[in-house]
């Protein structure tokens, strides 16, 4: 420490979470099982034209429902389509659809959160029983209805599944802008005469930000799950685009002949949900100050 | 009895505000579809007659809030307005269906207690162990299993590899209550698998906090023995916790009854709505939300009476 910063709370946050970050990272396997696994199936979805051994939508009549073969690591449909380039191919369409919902869910959320929290009074007594009113509705239904009104596809179904997460994330954000607005240390702030915007982005955001991501994180697991269900009931993605879901429901269709296929879609789905979920937990422990140097 | 109906009756006004909101998201939902709701509501091969009906009959032509009062008014004589596509009352639709949703929603739960509860106790009072280990880890992978994956691996290896199980449709629990559980039996598993897990892990951690307190230590060194503290203070402790966290399971049987509903071929209100959402059927679309909905906040209410009778802390609250 050589030189004295002049605003030494600004200049600790930037190195701190680095050496945590490098202690998290090697001391907990779960999460780089999972970052690995999430990092590679970025990679996948990316470089899906290039990988994908055939077109996803390409349909051969002259082989429908294969069994896995060396051409056809995984068969085929009941279209003739190649099984593992469409799993290929349904990764983009799954982490799309998974961060649209959860960008949506922030975007409406947080500001909501932030807002009736620090304001607090009759707007927050309102607006929390509209939260409270949207918690009561069961996710998906409330999404199926909101996507059927929107119009079906995969973008309009995780718009509505993002509107159907936005209000958890708000309840969190305002629990936490709460806490913090009457924490000492803001008081103190504000006794020095700082203005409301720099508590605000000073220290709300900064405190309410770590259960965000977290839950956040853990979120992109639901709203998989949730694109998944949706393309199974073909409200999602629309044929002949290739999702995870959609091609469980063509599989369940042929579940007598062709067995193997209801098996990769699923795993896929599966893992990806667990690698979130790892991922989400991970870092709640990492995060949480209680939780440390136990 | 006195101050249970007072209870009651607290409870109902705090909700009212909730139920009204709720009323008004599932209106609101018409307002969604782009377009003129009249032309929406009338079909695609719709006179331009028709269309004016409908836009009287609905009250399109007035202002929003108008247009809400009255839909609000009729639902609450439950009067749900008419489905488009079969024009039978939406509200015999729900009631024909709604009987097969309730038996694999409870059917689901009741496994889920039974199984997550001990599950999460066992976790809890090993914390750290092996065993501890294992029951978090059957709970991460049960909270990240896609529930209709685990339906359609069921179908294929109990009803088509075995035929232990009927593979799809339902039977009304009143008249042939064995033949009904059978078909229903698939489905609750499904179901209550997420269910299971969720449970394991809350009664986990509530119960791990409560074994670690102060007075638990104190009567651990009054030499109560570990099954005595479990049962007479730990679970008693948790008891509420556990009825909130029940309670809140219902919008998630309810959610994952659509899916498992679309593996079985059961006539339920979640097929009834993934079925009227793509067909664009929207009185029957917002008359299921609006009577789930209304059921989830009414088992609320139900849960938060309960609580308070179990805990007088709460009734002051």
């Amino acid at each position: 420490m050589s030189s004295i910063t002049a605003s030494p709370a600004a200049a600790r946050p930037a190195r701190k979470p680095r050496s945590a970050f490098m202690r998290w990272v090697r001391s907990d396997l779960r999460a780089v099982l999972s970052i690995t696994y999430l990092v590679l199936l970025i990679l996948v979805a990316v470089l899906a034209p290039y990988i994908a051994p055939y077109s996803p939508t390409d349909q051969n009549v002259a082989e429908l429902l294969l069994p896995p073969s060396a051409e056809h690591w995984l068969g085929t449909d009941d279209l003739g389509r190649d099984v593992l380039s469409r799993l290929i191919w349904g990764a983009p369409n799954s982490l799309y659809a998974s961060l649209l919902a959860v960008g949506v869910a922030i975007v409406l959320g947080v500001p909501v959160g932030l807002l009736i929290g620090f304001l607090g009074g009759w707007i927050d007594d309102i607006v929390s029983r509209f939260i409270d009113a949207l918690l009561s509705f069961p996710p998906i239904v409330l999404a199926i209805a909101v996507t059927g009104a929107l119009g079906i596809g995969l973008t309009n179904a995780m718009l509505s599944v993002g509107f159907v997460f936005a209000p958890v994330l708000a309840r969190i954000v305002r629990a936490q802008t709460l806490v913090v607005k009457n924490a000492l240390y803001v008081d103190a702030a504000r006794g020095f005469g700082a203005s409301t915007r720099h508590i605000i982005v000073r220290h709300i955001v900064p405190n309410a930000i770590q259960p965000v991501i977290v839950q956040v994180t853990l979120m992109l697991a639901i709203a998989l799950l949730a694109e998944a269900s949706l393309s199974f009931l073909s409200l999602g993605v629309q044929p002949p685009a290739a999702s995870w879901g959609g091609m469980l429901a063509r599989a369940y269709n042929y579940i007598e002949i062709a067995p193997a296929q209801m098996y990769a879609p699923g795993m896929a789905i599966l893992l990806t949900a667990l690698a979130f979920n790892a991922l989400g937990e991970s870092m709640r422990v990492a995060l949480d100050p209680t939780m440390k140097r136990r | 009895m006195a101050t249970l109906a007072r209870l009651v009756i607290r409870r109902l006004w705090q909700l009212l505000p909730i139920i009204i909101f709720a009323t008004f998201v599932v209106f609101s939902l018409l307002q969604l579809v782009p377009g003129d709701p009249a032309v929406t509501l009338a079909g695609d091969y719709a006179s331009k007659e028709r269309i004016e009906e409908i836009r009287q009959l609905y009250g399109f032509d007035q202002p929003f809030i108008v247009q809400y009062g009255r839909w609000l008014w009729h639902a609450i004589q439950g009067d749900l307005g008419r489905s488009l596509l079969s024009s039978a009352p939406v509200i015999d639709l729900i009631m024909q269906r709604l009987p097969n949703t309730l038996l694999i929603a409870t059917y689901a739960l009741i496994i889920s207690a039974l199984i997550g509860i001990p599950l999460g106790v066992i976790a809890a009072t090993r914390a750290g162990s092996r065993v501890d280990a294992f029951v978090t880890s059957v709970a991460s992978l049960g909270v990240a299993l896609p529930s209709f994956w685990l339906a359609i691996l069921l179908v294929a290896n109990l009803s088509l590899g075995l035929n232990w199980f009927p593979a799809t449709g339902a039977r009304p629990i009143t008249v042939e209550p064995g033949r009904a559980l059978l078909h229903a039996t698939l489905p609750a598993i499904a179901l209550a698998t997420g269910v299971i897990a969720e449970l394991a892990r809350q009664v986990r951690s509530a119960l791990i906090e409560v074994l670690g307190s102060q007075y638990i230590r104190t009567l651990r060194a009054k030499g109560l023995g570990p099954i005595a503290i479990l049962w007479k203070h730990g679970m008693r402790n948790v008891s509420v916790t556990l009825l909130t966290i029940l309670g809140l399971q219902v919008n998630r049987l309810f959610s994952g009854a659509v899916v498992i509903e679309a593996v079985f071929a059961i006539p339920g209100a979640g097929s009834l709505v993934a079925y009227s959402a793509i067909n664009k059927d929207f009185p029957v679309v917002q008359g299921v939300v609006l009577v789930l909905v209304v059921f989830v906040i009414v088992i609320n209410l139900v849960v938060d009476v309960l609580s308070s009778l179990l805990d007088p802390r709460v009734a002051e609250a």
